[in-house]
């Protein structure tokens, strides 16, 4: 710190009457506590890693957490050519992405709706969407289960992403709310007035203008779809339709005295989402703090 | 096209789902609630009899007991959390790494989590006995089979998943204070206990309500974790109210009783939404900026 400006050496007494050894100290306990919540919340992921990559014997044998000294990679070949792996997989990969692009662009229009026209029951459509972000899945699950059961829709993949996406619109409505609301309306005027139709100007220019929205919309929609497991549970009773999640909790059963095959599985399934946080994780970040916050 | 065409094109999409995916279905929970019902044969109306039952179901109330006991455990660990994301937010160099490790947990799937803590604590080689043994506890118990300790058990990797995503919400919260204020507070001479309790707790006090709302709703509605790894077991011992819905519905066929348990879940839920709301509403809440 300089001498010199008098506001500034007043604005600093304080800490620089503290003894420095202290203050450093103090820095460092504080790092000790970050440092140890941070180990506290992969401790298990890395021991997950470390045993998906061992056999029993070294499982039994060695320290919980000594570090695969020679991988058995064949662990995960093994599981993804044994079962329905793959199957799981791939499910989970279309069925997430198309639940993801219809929520999106549902709510999208809906939000566009909301913010930019003028029509009676607006603000009661808006409570619909937001009330609906209280209410327990929990007590859905019975009457649709007999409603899609009636449909023939049980055991079909239709069930899934009628319930993912309308269980995820009130989150995404919440999420792009904010920013339509933060909009600049001149863009559209302008388009108005050279006669642009409406329909145009909402696929040309405002689906564009929102596109860090989408993406941050998008990637939250697809963790939660790939993560889900009580409709799959509920709805799904054939092997070839069922997601990654419902399709690893069976899987790890036939395996429960293999720990290399169920850490194998394990990692299998979650390795899509932490590729795709190293990658994206500030709009992670961000998509989960606004969609939380904001009610 | 008229204007009318357009925003009902706009809006009911969306609208119709919600309707029959979320609302009608609340509707007909209630309406089955009031029938014996096993899910294929003809519903009979018995009025309010599933709630006398409910009233008297001690399996129902111990679970209920329980999604009380995580919802006190969920919302009391908040202070922790808070804590962090202070610590955090205190110009701590690799802040951004910190809260991004502390979020993964909340990533994964439930059904993930749940297979790899039943391993973490496996009798025998999970890592939790083995690092007791090796510290020189000889009988480490079994921690999901013993009825005393198995709820507990389970809300650490409750607590473990969720905490990333509350102390990443505290933190976005105190980052948006203006630093001035804080500044202000250090010419005027507030040591950083003083600055925290006095200053910035009061400043992200809203956001700490919404959490608080978040945690005991989270909790009282919980499932994912307990169904897959205990299952509500041993014989009951970690069962809560919504594994306690399924199993009535989905195991014992009884879907007039799961229906009514449901709705019953639903009406505590937004009842304790609402009271909490009140409660905290009515301290002063301040707003700099």
């Amino acid at each position: 710190m300089t001498i010199g400006d008098a506001g500034r050496l007043q604005n600093n007494s304080m800490p620089a009457a503290r003894p420095e050894i202290g203050r450093k100290f103090g820095y460092a306990l504080l790092y000790v506590v970050l440092v140890a919540v941070a180990v506290l919340q992969l401790l298990p992921l890395v021991w997950l890693l470390f045993f998906s990559l061992k056999n029993n014997q070294e499982v039994f044998d060695q320290p919980a957490l000594s570090p695969p000294l020679n991988p058995h990679w064949e662990n995960y070949a093994k599981v993804w050519n044994a079962g329905n792996i793959g199957v799981y997989f791939l499910n989970s990969v279309w069925i997430t992405v198309v639940a993801t692009v219809i929520t999106v662009l549902l709510g999208s229009l809906v939000t566009f709706a909301l913010t930019r026209m003028k029509w009676k029951g607006r603000a009661f459509v808006l409570g619909l969407f937001m009330v609906a972000m209280m209410i327990p899945v929990h007590s859905t699950l019975i009457p649709l289960f007999s409603m899609f059961s009636e449909l023939g829709l049980t055991d079909r993949p239709l069930s899934l992403i009628l319930s993912y996406v309308a269980f995820n619109m009130p989150i995404t409505i919440m999420i792009l709310l904010g920013f339509y609301y933060a909009l600049p309306r001149e863009v559209e005027e302008a388009a108005i007035i050279d006669g642009c139709s409406v329909n145009r100007m909402f696929f040309r220019i405002i689906l564009p203008m929102t596109a860090s929205v989408l993406a941050t919309t998008t990637i939250i929609n697809l963790i939660y779809n790939w993560n889900e497991f009580i409709f799959v549970n509920t709805f799904i009773s054939s092997d070839t339709n069922k997601t990654l999640t419902v399709g690893v909790q069976n899987f790890v059963g036939q395996y429960t005295t293999d720990w290399g095959a169920i850490g194998a599985t394990l990692m299998i399934s979650i390795l899509p989402i932490l590729v795709a946080y190293l990658f994206l994780s500030d709009r992670i970040v961000e998509g989960i703090a606004a969609g939380s916050v904001k009610g | 096209m008229s204007n009318k065409k357009m925003i009902a094109l706009y809006v009911l999409p969306a609208l119709l789902l919600i309707l029959a995916i979320v609302y009608i279905p609340i509707v007909l929970t209630a309406f089955y609630g009031l029938h014996e019902w096993n899910g294929i044969g003809a519903m009979t109306f018995i009025g309010l009899g599933h709630y006398k039952t409910l009233m008297q179901d001690k399996a129902f109330w111990s679970s209920a007991g329980h999604s009380c006991l995580l919802a006190i455990f969920s919302v009391l660990s908040l202070i922790l959390y808070l804590i962090v994301a202070m610590v955090l937010a205190a110009r701590i160099k690799g802040a951004n790494l910190f809260r991004k490790i502390y979020l993964i947990p909340m990533l994964l799937s439930s059904v993930a989590i749940a297979q790899l803590w039943l391993r973490v604590y496996h009798p025998t080689n999970g890592i939790l006995n083995s690092l007791l043994v090796s510290i020189g506890i000889d009988n480490p118990p079994a921690w999901l089979a013993e009825p005393s300790i198995v709820l507990y058990a389970l809300f650490i990797p409750i607590l473990w998943q969720y905490a990333g995503f509350y102390i990443l919400i505290y933190y976005a919260a105190l980052k948006n204070i203006p630093s001035s204020l804080e500044e202000a507070a250090k010419i005027d001479g507030a040591n950083a206990l003083q600055i925290a309790w006095k200053i910035k707790l009061p400043l992200v006090m809203e956001v700490v309500k919404v959490t608080i709302v978040l945690a005991a709703v989270g909790s009282l509605k919980y499932f994912d974790l307990i169904f897959v790894m205990t299952d509500g077991g041993p014989n009951g011992a970690s069962e809560v109210m919504a594994s306690y819905m399924y199993h009535e519905a989905f195991r014992a066929y009884d879907f007039g009783y799961g229906s009514a348990i449901s709705f019953f879940l639903l009406v505590i839920c937004l009842l304790v939404t609402w009271v909490i709301r009140k409660l905290t509403a009515a301290k002063d809440t301040i707003q700099y900026s």
